[in-house]
């Protein structure tokens, strides 16, 4: 009875499918042939991971290069003598840190001398071999003034800064061999003691090469002129840019051009630049494993869709529409990529915080990194599965019930 | 109940707007009716050459013939499977050649039932979720699908295998399984392609029990058979070849006439 009345009704719409059951549809390809859903997921894993690790390394690197420099402070300038035409140094006049102190935002200032004095691990050491140590005199506020600080022993204060004694730079200590305080070294035929060794300079890596001894020292014992050949000084950050204005007319009136301003966390800053180039290149890298890994995906689907002739022909059957057809494809695609977009996500994240530990940084892994890796992987699962999902949706169900 | 019709004569009934049936009318209203169907293939190859037929509610029949007899081209025609060159397919009363792909995908979801001889079973899954699957696509929220899943395989006797995969079933049982896929529905028409073809003599005796259990509560069924035995102990039996229906005879009450 109920056939009769039926030409009456109103046309026969399809239904739709639940969200739900359209993420099962496409599970159910999956399951079924786990090995080839691994391999295939593996090639855009490789992609992403290789992405979102190197986007996390750079930012991680960056973050603790900023970390660093907000540690040491951007505000500190140096004032260097220039060469003469001739290629010697040229030196500061004796009243440049006085001078300096006086520009209104100056909150510290302090200096360093060239010493002539050839440094030697002892009198056995031909005079000709210096170990690339050079000597020179500092002010007991140096270490202050550059947030540095001694590794081991200590200092120099009012009363060593007038005695035959040094502080080494990391380098140095390390090329003269001098492993604890209390040892001596040469400094022309003087023997002195070492008092101290830095921890590396960050701000002022040239520091870590060199021999230091107090200004009084260095003028009683190593005929030194007591004029500086570099002026560090720290003002508040809203002045830095004021102060570098007016810091070479100031520290060498008549003769600015002869002398050298810069801001040493420029240099720092100017290495996280550098370091662009080479994340770029293997930012494409991961551009075209990930693109392989969505050709792999393809090739998978279209596999999968010739296999699987029967089950289409079966769905047609029972009353799958094209797009159900087409969906379920599209589905099983999407959801290949995603598994491999969600675990190269992971492998790539878990990369960066292994490297980072291994190197002491923080670990930042940017979360708009992971979104695009993982929303690049879906955009490939979506192009990778258009094709075999419109030859799905288009096998006649005869046909496809007929396949062998 | 009626005389058997010669296969030639069209059947009185069936027009573009059947009237609705009264009660007192004895006669049940058409689920299949073709007219002069023809269906070809590039190459001058005719599989169907002109069939008419009717089939009424409630009525249980064979479709014999040797192979290429066009048998199985009908069967995917009034399924809706395949498209006819020429002539009228209607099916549950709407008019097939007017309906698009997705109607007819939703025709098939909702009034007809198939059953295959190679059973056509989700391999990884269980005897549920392929029972379930049959009614996927006709909107049927998950549980209630689960639900009837369950009803169906109870129908079909197979109660106790509901979590076995195809793979731990017999040739009889996962047929058993596919009938109650076809059956989960609750179609108008269940269209079986020999479905005894792949089984031995006995789990085939279960398979065609329980398609005229399925009849005797109401469905229409149309099974395509090799097997005379089968086809003869149907109350109404339909004879392709060459593309055209050779005899259509009928049984009453069981015996032949």
């Amino acid at each position: 009875m109920r056939a009769a009345t039926r030409s009456t009704r109103s046309r026969l719409r399809p239904a739709r499918l639940a969200p739900r059951d359209v993420l099962g549809l496409g599970a159910v390809g999956l399951r079924a042939r786990r090995a080839r859903v691994v391999l295939s997921a593996l090639g855009i894993a490789i992609g992403i991971a290789t992405m979102v690790a190197v986007v996390g390394l750079s930012q991680s690197s960056k973050a603790d290069l900023m970390a660093r420099l907000d540690r040491l402070g951007t505000n500190l300038l140096t004032v260097e003598a220039g060469e003469d035409p001739l290629g010697g140094g040229l030196k500061l006049p004796k009243s440049a840190v006085a001078m300096v102190e006086r520009i209104g935002p100056v909150q510290h200032a302090t200096a360093t001398g060239s010493v002539d004095a050839r440094i030697r691990r002892s009198d056995v050491v031909p005079q000709e071999r210096t170990a690339g140590v050079t000597a020179q005199a500092a002010r007991t506020d140096l270490l202050a003034a550059l947030n540095a600080r001694v590794a081991e022993g200590t200092w120099l204060d009012g009363a060593g800064e007038r005695l035959p004694v040094t502080v080494l730079g990391s380098v140095a200590a390390r090329r003269l061999g001098v492993t604890e305080p209390g040892e001596k070294i040469m400094m022309d035929d003087r023997y002195v003691v070492v008092i101290g060794v830095l921890a590396p300079v960050e701000l002022v890596p040239t520091l870590d090469r060199v021999a230091l001894i107090g200004f009084p020292a260095a003028q009683k014992y190593f005929r030194f002129d007591g004029r500086p050949s570099m002026v560090f000084e720290r003002s508040p950050d809203a002045a830095v840019e004021d102060v570098r204005a007016v810091l070479a007319r100031t520290v060498s009136p008549g003769a600015e051009g002869s002398v050298k301003v810069s801001r040493p966390s420029d240099a720092l800053a100017a290495k996280a630049a550098t370091d662009k180039g080479l994340t770029t290149l293997m930012l494409g890298l991961g551009a075209v494993a990930l693109l392989v890994g969505g050709v792999g995906v393809a090739n998978t689907m279209v596999v999968s869709v010739l296999e699987r002739r029967q089950e289409i022909g079966l769905r047609r059957a029972i009353g799958a529409t094209r797009n159900a057809v087409r969906l379920q494809f599209l589905t099983e695609s999407l959801l290949l990529s995603a598994l491999g977009g969600a675990t190269g996500a992971a492998l790539g994240a878990a990369a960066t915080f292994g490297f980072a530990l291994v190197q002491g940084w923080t670990a930042v892994v940017p979360p708009w990194s992971v979104a695009a890796g993982f929303g690049a992987t879906l955009l490939i699962g979506v192009l990778a599965g258009l094709y075999p999902a419109a030859r799905a949706a288009r096998l006649h169900p005869t046909v496809a019930l007929n396949a062998t | 109940m009626r005389p058997p019709a010669p296969a030639s004569v069209p059947e009185p009934t069936p027009g573009p707007d059947p009237t609705p049936t009264l009660a007192s009318d004895p006669t049940p209203p058409p689920v299949v009716e073709l007219r002069d169907v023809i269906k070809s293939y590039a190459g001058d190859v005719h599989a169907l050459r002109g069939v008419s037929l009717t089939v009424r509610a409630g009525e249980l029949l064979a479709i014999v013939g040797p192979s290429g007899s066009g048998k199985s081209t009908v069967l995917n025609v009034i399924g809706t499977l395949d498209a006819p060159t020429a002539g009228t397919v209607r099916v549950a009363g709407y008019d097939v050649s007017r309906m698009s792909d997705a109607q007819l995908s939703a025709l098939r979801a909702r009034h007809i039932g198939f059953v295959f001889q190679h059973f056509h079973l989700a391999a990884g899954r269980d005897a549920l979720d392929n029972v379930a699957d049959g009614l996927l696509y006709g909107g049927v929220p998950r549980k209630e699908r689960r639900d009837r899943a369950r009803a169906a395989l109870e129908r079909v006797r197979l109660g106790h295998r509901v979590g076995h995969r195809p793979a731990e079933l017999s040739g009889g049982e996962k047929q058993r399984v596919a009938i109650a896929r076809a059956l989960v529905g609750e179609p108008d028409l269940v269209l079986a392609d020999e479905p005894t073809g792949a089984l031995d003599t006995a789990s085939g005796e279960v398979v065609m029990d329980l398609l005229r259990e399925l009849n005797a509560a109401g469905t229409t069924v149309c099974v395509i058979t090799h097997d005379h035995e089968i086809a003869g102990s149907l109350p109404r039996r339909v004879r392709f070849r060459d593309g055209v229906i050779a005899a259509d005879s009928r049984t009453r009450e069981g015996k032949p006439v």
